[in-house]
């Protein structure tokens, strides 16, 4: 189905299950620990053995001696993988570093051996005798000496965007901003490890694994191999986590596959909690100037924002600058991302990559430059709104409810009871204040296909490689072929996560939940028209309610249709230039109250509301657990969550879940959402788009701006501890 | 020789210094081979020392035959097929592994599974069933209490195990009064389930859950 013309009404409207808030479907499997996650597979093949990864010692290098003698000789082991004996191997399209390493070493802790034993405890202990011996390069692990190396980048580089004259309007602006802003290198940190067991049938692979992306991981999973991608089987119906830590193919799988054709037997890997951190991928650190001019009414006239960050050679840069083309109005402008080279591990996509930095940085400047105007921070975001993409004036948003987010909450949060006067506020021995940022992130529309079947007893089964990662996908699609057939939830089975099902929109970007519905909504139209043609109706005026099929008069059950002979219908949804025409985004608004202890500087937060706006919410109660999840992890990236790097070696010292701190939960108060009541008809059929990571967007800067509010010290180099603020603390009474 | 009286009393031990005492017993299987011979590359062990244990899982019991550095969490989950605890970090950082034995929680990546001959253990297969949820299954389902669902047994375990310490009088680090039964806040429900991290960020839906099972039951 091409989606090129809005929406107009459709059977999703009836919103007799879509848009309500619904249990997930597969709850009372995750709540009984019965869902099969990767690792847990021993239904799918029998005899599988354990592999354990060796990672290098160094940050950049070579192997000079790898010896396995000891570990083959170990007891209990059936192989040991290297790069030596593993055979020719390709790349992953989506892969920038190897994902086994020899004998050059491009990161640390990049997998060099897997050992591959009858047991976990032997692959272990045989693990440990392998003797690396490495001549160590010259690496670049630091992000301030490789920025101060390229030189003066304040000149506008070709890559740049550039509208208007940003230098003769800031110098001539009345009021304004200059500063520099770091955010911290930060990782997924997602619960379940990296798992994968592979089973070879003669030339045929299939991985049980956990992976967002089936199709993606797939191919590049063949590729690596040098085999056809048809010969690949991935299934992955259930992922503990995410956050685009497995968006592709990473070592646990490679090395379960190249294990299992060692060993001659099934083989499964985890990647041990210890390795993750510098073996797979991570949000890179950025150093981010932002400048703001703006009239002394506080209209912006100037905005400049320019980000700085590290990959391997071959990598991509954080995009943090890419909200401030779009999110305040302005008339001459000027972004950049550039890119250092760095030689730590890979930096990649992590919950809302680029925003989910830019806007830590971007939104701390804008409540700075509201204290400069004296204006009210959130009536500072308010003056400068636009309706329009401020590049292209004549793209309009084709939604856009930013003010009404921020205007509902703040009467909500009661923001009319902030002390603008910074460091007043005292409630005992705390400090309290409160903050707030603006939330945005676009919406990525993604070709979605599904195949949707309908049985003998009228079950409705819809199958596509999607994926769920916690998103809700099950549920939400479940509610969608339950609509669009006329059935209740009872009469839908969900099956996802198999690359033999249609290729879906799969989970990344918040564009899994608009896209995937979307695909399944197109197989339904498609289902729906095959059931009209069996019963002998027209589908133009046939109804689907209640089980049964409507038209005139007459009434059929649904099941009549496949008693001929089961139903099945295959279609993706697929787009067309509305994307292009219309910018296509979700907007938020985030409040914030800290409490920091007037004597240690310690930071608590207590009260916590978003206001989002992004489409039609098809499942408000999974909806909101997205955002407070990302509330969350916003927290994390505000007060705790920091990768530090060891500059010399060359890789993140805090690389296991005690050493790199995550919100628990005497970290997280209550937590409120609200969604404000809205349809996109621009973007899908089902009139939706992703809250998951709009969630995210701006809530460390709503942090940041609470503990300004709260101690009158501007920290702008996250995450914010309390020792950058504890020698600035108001004198204690 | 009956190798598990020994162990037995080593268990106390191992409970207080978990992390520090399984470092070593990993780190120390090849070394004392090295050690020994004073060879610069070590020498790989024999074979693995085995014992047999025995103890209940679920109302089951079961009677192994185990390597000795196998812990009590792959013990559940690699023997028993048991694979509702979950191994998300080995390491008795992130509480995913959480089970009760004897009616206390424990981090069961961080205990030797030989160490529990005639415990008790209940898992979350042994709370409820996906046709016959355990209250707190259920409670968690209805407040949407979880997202990927990979932390949740060990969570819903936790918060059964907390409601009980609650109940018997024992204190937390959020007890402002150490003399006073315990009260049944959000505060304390937050403090003592902080060794459960859930990286989704459910824990606002999951002291809701534990809050309404609570009321339920008082």
């Amino acid at each position: 189905m091409k989606f090129d013309t809005p929406a107009t009404t459709n059977p999703i409207d009836q919103l007799k299950v879509v848009g309500v808030s619904t249990s997930r479907i597969d709850g009372p499997l995750k709540t009984t620990g019965t869902a099969p996650y990767a690792y847990e597979r021993h239904d799918v093949v029998p005899n599988q053995a354990y592999g354990y990864v060796v990672g290098a010692g160094i940050g950049k290098g070579r192997i000079a001696s790898l010896s396995v003698a000891a570990a083959k000789a170990a007891p209990g082991v059936l192989a040991v993988v290297t790069a030596d004996n593993a055979g020719k191997l390709g790349k992953g399209r989506l892969n920038i570093a190897k994902l086994l390493g020899g004998p050059e070493i491009d990161h640390y802790h990049q997998a060099v051996a897997l050992v591959v034993a009858e047991s976990f405890e032997q692959a272990r202990a045989a693990a440990q005798l392998i003797r690396v011996e490495y001549e160590r390069g010259e690496g670049r692990f630091d992000l301030a000496q490789a920025k101060a190396a390229m030189g003066d980048a304040a000149d506008a580089k070709k890559e740049d965007s550039n509208v208007g004259d940003f230098a003769a309007a800031f110098a001539a602006a009345p009021v304004k901003l200059d500063e520099t802003y770091r955010t911290p290198d930060q990782s997924h940190a997602m619960m379940e490890p990296h798992a994968t067991v592979a089973a070879w049938e003669g030339d045929r692979l299939t991985v049980w694994t956990s992976n967002q992306m089936v199709d993606w991981t797939t191919g590049d999973l063949a590729r690596t191999l040098g085999m056809p991608k048809e010969k690949v089987r991935l299934i992955s119906p259930f992922v503990g986590g995410g956050f685009g830590g497995k968006l592709f193919l990473r070592a646990d799988t490679l090395l379960a596959a190249l294990g299992a054709r060692a060993a001659g037997r099934p083989v499964k890997v985890a990647l041990q909690r210890p390795l993750m951190m510098n073996n797979t991928t991570h949000r890179p650190a950025t150093i981010q100037r932002i400048r703001i001019g703006a009239t002394a009414d506080g209209r912006i006239t100037a905005i400049a924002h320019e980000s700085w960050s590290g990959n391997l050679p071959d990598g991509k840069p954080e995009n943090a600058v890419d909200q401030t083309r779009l999110l305040y109005a302005g008339a001459n402008r000027l972004t950049g991302n550039r890119l250092a080279v760095l030689d730590l591990p890979e930096g990649n996509a992590m919950r809302a990559p680029g925003e989910a930095p830019g806007l830590m940085a971007l939104e701390i400047a804008m409540d700075e430059m509201a204290e400069r105007l004296g204006l009210d921070p959130v009536e500072f975001r308010i003056r400068n709104d636009t309706q329009v993409d401020p590049e292209k004036p004549e793209r309009p948003f084709s939604k856009r409810q930013l003010v009404e987010c921020l205007r509902v909450g703040a009467e909500r949060f009661g923001w009319d009871k902030r002390n603008p006067r910074p460091g007043a506020t005292r409630d005992g021995d705390w400090l309290v204040g409160i903050g707030m940022a603006a939330a945005f992130r676009n919406n990525l529309l993604t070709k979605s296909a599904a195949r949707v079947r309908l049985d003998t007893r009228g079950v409705v089964t819809v199958e596509t490689d999607m994926t769920d990662i916690g998103t809700g996908s099950y549920t939400i699609i479940a509610q969608t072929a339950a609509e669009m057939m006329g059935v209740g939830l009872d009469r839908v089975v969900v099956r996802l996560g198999d690359s033999s099902f249609p290729v879906s929109a799969g989970s990344g970007g918040q564009w899994g939940a608009n896209n995937a519905t979307a695909g399944v909504y197109a197989a339904c139209v498609k289902l729906r028209e095959a059931v009209a043609q069996r019963l002998g109706v027209n589908s133009a005026d046939a109804q689907f309610a209640d089980g049964q099929v409507r038209s005139g008069n007459r009434s059929v059950p649904l099941a009549q249709a496949a008693g001929g002979g089961e139903l099945s219908a295959e279609d993706a949804i697929e787009y067309g230039d509305l994307g292009k025409r219309y910018q296509q985004s979700t907007f938020g608004g985030h409040f914030v109250e800290v409490a920091v202890d007037a004597a240690t500087g310690e930071t608590r937060v207590r009260r916590m509301l978003a206001v989002c706006a992004a489409g039609r919410i098809l499942n408000p109660l999974s909806a909101r657990s997205q955002v407070i999840g990302a509330m969350t992890m916003g927290v994390g990236a505000a007060l705790m969550e920091e990768l530090a790097v060891d500059t010399r070696s060359g890789f993140f010292v805090n690389h296991d879940l005690a050493g790199y701190e995550v919100p628990v939960h005497a970290d997280i108060p209550h937590q409120e959402v609200i969604f404000l009541d809205e349809t996109d008809p621009i973007s899908s059929p089902m009139k939706a788009k992703g809250v998951g990571e709009l969630g995210l967007c701006g809530v460390g800067a709503a942090v940041a701006n609470a503990v300004y509010n709260a101690t009158g010290v501007r920290v702008r180099d996250y995450p914010v501890t309390l020792d950058k603020l504890l020698d600035r603390l108001p004198p204690l009474a | 020789m009956d190798p598990l009286a020994d162990l037995d009393m080593t268990r106390r031990g191992l409970l207080m210094g978990t992390a520090a005492t399984v470092a070593l017993t990993v780190g120390s299987l090849p070394m004392p081979a090295r050690a020994a011979t004073g060879e610069p590359a070590p020498q790989p062990v024999a074979s693995p020392v085995t014992a047999t244990v025995s103890f209940t899982v679920n109302g089951t019991a079961h009677d192994l035959a185990l390597d000795t550095r196998t812990t009590l969490l792959d013990a559940l989950r690699e023997h028993l097929h048991l694979t509702g605890p979950k191994k998300g970090c080995d390491h008795g950082q992130c509480g995913a592994c959480t089970v009760i034995v004897d009616g206390r929680r424990i981090n069961s990546c961080l205990s030797l599974a030989v160490m529990h001959q005639g415990d008790r253990i209940t898992t979350i297969e042994g709370l409820g069933t996906p046709d016959k949820l355990h209250p707190m299954q259920a409670a968690f389902v209805k407040h949407d209490g979880y997202q990927c669902g990979y932390c949740t047994p060990g969570q819903i375990c936790s918060a059964v195990a907390v409601l009980k310490e609650i109940e018997d009088g024992i204190p937390s680090h959020a007890t402002a009064d150490l003399t006073a039964r315990p009260r049944l806040t959000a505060d304390e429900l937050r403090e003592r389930m902080s060794g459960n991290i859930c990286r989704c960020g459910a824990y606002s839906n999951i002291v809701d859950a534990i809050t309404e099972v609570a009321g339920r039951e008082a």
